[in-house]
């Protein structure tokens, strides 16, 4: 029997677009994967053993879930802002005249982004894998899994939003500078919050990725700051936040 | 029965009126040419019928529901041909018209069945499986062309929809349309630089310049009000010689530069 098409299947064919996309464009995956190649070889054997002898332990089983949370970032708000594309290269007017509400489309948006990011995660993974990163306990790739799918919605949903409010991308450069470094940067991802001074410690606790990089790290098995319930409710509270403020967002935009 | 009603419609960009108090309506079931020289406010007129840009001032009524506060309403309604590009350039022709299908909501069926059909009407069902960034600025036309129709609205709005394509294109497409005007009662409402293409499709006109209407008729009406011979002659004889490229121009470049940031 035919199935009218309903809104479950608009929200799949949008996170399928998503996944073709990304599936098609070798060029980026390969592309993306080496900002975190570069960090996990210079820093976590550079630095490895400064760490060790300040008594840190082994830096590569510290560094490898901040940039696999950095994996997750990039792509993330990459896909977020992909809307910047669409609007230049028209493919927004297609979806805006649609009848469809506009919560449906961002959602659809927002979950292909979300897997594709939690996909490079899972690629970052296994290179820091390679490189000599260990997962203590195996039974809590579920929880890792978790974490970085939860940190991939985020940061798309804050990627929509931003992007929302732009027309084209001259402000690209803007939004890398003075928000996703940042972001990346101040969030305990490269060193730990622990013995960190007391102003980062408190820009990191607002940073939302900081939770994620803890839960990462708590997940696979290298000690955690905040506790992993914690995490799990500051990150589940933000990325609901960023869902609503993006779908607003979005909703806003004229063309 | 009036299918699109038009009252007082304005839009300013900042300083700049884009269009000044647009008033029209168009028959259910026929087909209408908005016509204007470059930058007279047809697209900007389109934008706001087809719920993409807010109206600073006026009313517009599709089939009775209005666009401005009844959004998705309206939707369901209309569907559209725009000007500029807007297929996915990394997906298949295949996979940008059945995205399209489920967009609005059609069968697996209906939407197997349209699409080859339109995909034969423009000369594509052959190609169907190419990822359109490898296809010629003619074939993505046509794509875009076939995917308007996939779901056979009430009201169907072309912007410009036979640029740069031949003569044989354009007439499979106009015939397409005007059986698809016949036979399902959609009304169609196109604006086109092609003067001789109005004057064949369509049974009303209306001529826009600098952001106003400036005379309304069926093109026999225009012909005789003007006194001259062609469809051609009347507009130019209604919108002067000169040529307006420029100020269109700036227009745009001003809206693209000014407004980096929306808000």
């Amino acid at each position: 029997m035919e199935k009218i098409t309903t809104t479950g299947s608009i929200i799949y064919v949008l996170w399928l677009r998503q996944l073709k996309r990304y599936a098609r464009s070798r060029a980026r995956v390969i592309g993306s994967l080496g900002q975190p190649l570069l960090f996990l070889v210079a820093l976590g054997f550079g630095f490895g053993p400064v760490y060790q002898k300040a008594g840190g332990g082994n830096y590569i089983e510290f560094l490898a879930p901040g940039v696999i949370a950095m994996g997750v970032l990039f792509t993330a708000m990459f896909a977020g802002i992909e809307i910047i594309w669409d609007r230049q290269f028209g493919f927004l007017k297609e979806m805006l005249v649609a009848p469809v509400s506009r919560l449906t489309i961002v959602i659809g948006r927002t979950l292909g982004g979300a897997t594709v990011a939690t996909l490079q995660g899972c690629i970052v993974l296994l290179l820091s894998l390679v490189i000599g990163f260990h997962i203590t306990h195996m039974g809590s790739m579920f929880l890792g899994l978790l974490f970085m799918f939860l940190v991939a919605v985020l940061f798309t949903a804050f990627g929509t939003a931003v992007a929302s409010m732009l027309e084209d991308m001259q402000g690209f450069q803007l939004i890398m500078n003075f928000l996703v470094m940042p972001t990346f940067f101040l969030s305990g991802a490269l060193f730990p919050i622990d013995t960190a001074p007391q102003f980062l410690k408190l820009i990191a606790a607002f940073n939302p990725l900081s939770y994620g990089v803890d839960g990462l790290r708590a997940a696979f098995g290298a000690g955690g700051h905040f506790g992993i319930p914690l995490d799990l409710l500051v990150l589940s509270l933000a990325t609901l936040f960023l869902l609503a403020v993006g779908s607003y967002l979005f909703s806003k935009i004229e063309i | 029965m009036l299918s699109i009603e038009v009252h007082n419609l304005q839009k300013r960009f900042g300083d700049l009126a884009a269009v000044q108090g647009v008033s029209f309506g168009v028959e259910e079931g026929s087909i209408f040419a908005f016509l204007g020289p470059n930058g007279a406010g047809k697209t900007t007129t389109i934008r706001m019928l087809t719920t993409l840009l807010k109206p600073t001032e006026g009313t517009i009524l599709l089939n009775g529901v209005d666009p401005v506060h009844h959004e998705d309403e309206a939707r369901k309604l209309f569907g559209i041909v725009f000007q500029d590009p807007s297929i996915d350039e990394e997906l298949t022709a295949y996979e940008n018209m059945d995205l399209h299908g489920v967009l609005y909501r059609m069968s697996r069926v209906l939407r197997a069945e349209r699409i080859k059909q339109l995909m034969n009407v423009v000369e594509l069902w052959d190609r169907k499986d190419e990822i359109v960034k490898h296809f010629s600025g003619g074939m993505r036309r046509r794509l875009e062309i076939a995917r308007g129709l996939i779901h056979h609205p009430k009201i169907l709005f072309l912007d410009e929809p036979t640029i740069g394509l031949d003569p044989q294109t354009r007439n499979h497409i106009w015939s397409y349309v005007k059986g698809l005007n016949k036979e399902e009662g959609i009304t169609v409402f196109l604006t086109t630089h092609y003067m001789e293409e109005a004057d064949r499709v369509a049974d009303y006109v209306a001529v826009i310049d600098h952001g106003a209407i400036v005379a309304q008729d069926t093109p026999e009406g225009l012909k005789q009000k003007t006194g001259v011979a062609s469809l051609e002659d009347a507009f130019l004889s209604l919108t002067g010689k000169s040529i307006r490229e420029e100020s269109a121009g700036s227009i745009d470049q001003m809206r693209m530069h000014a407004r980096v940031w929306r808000r």
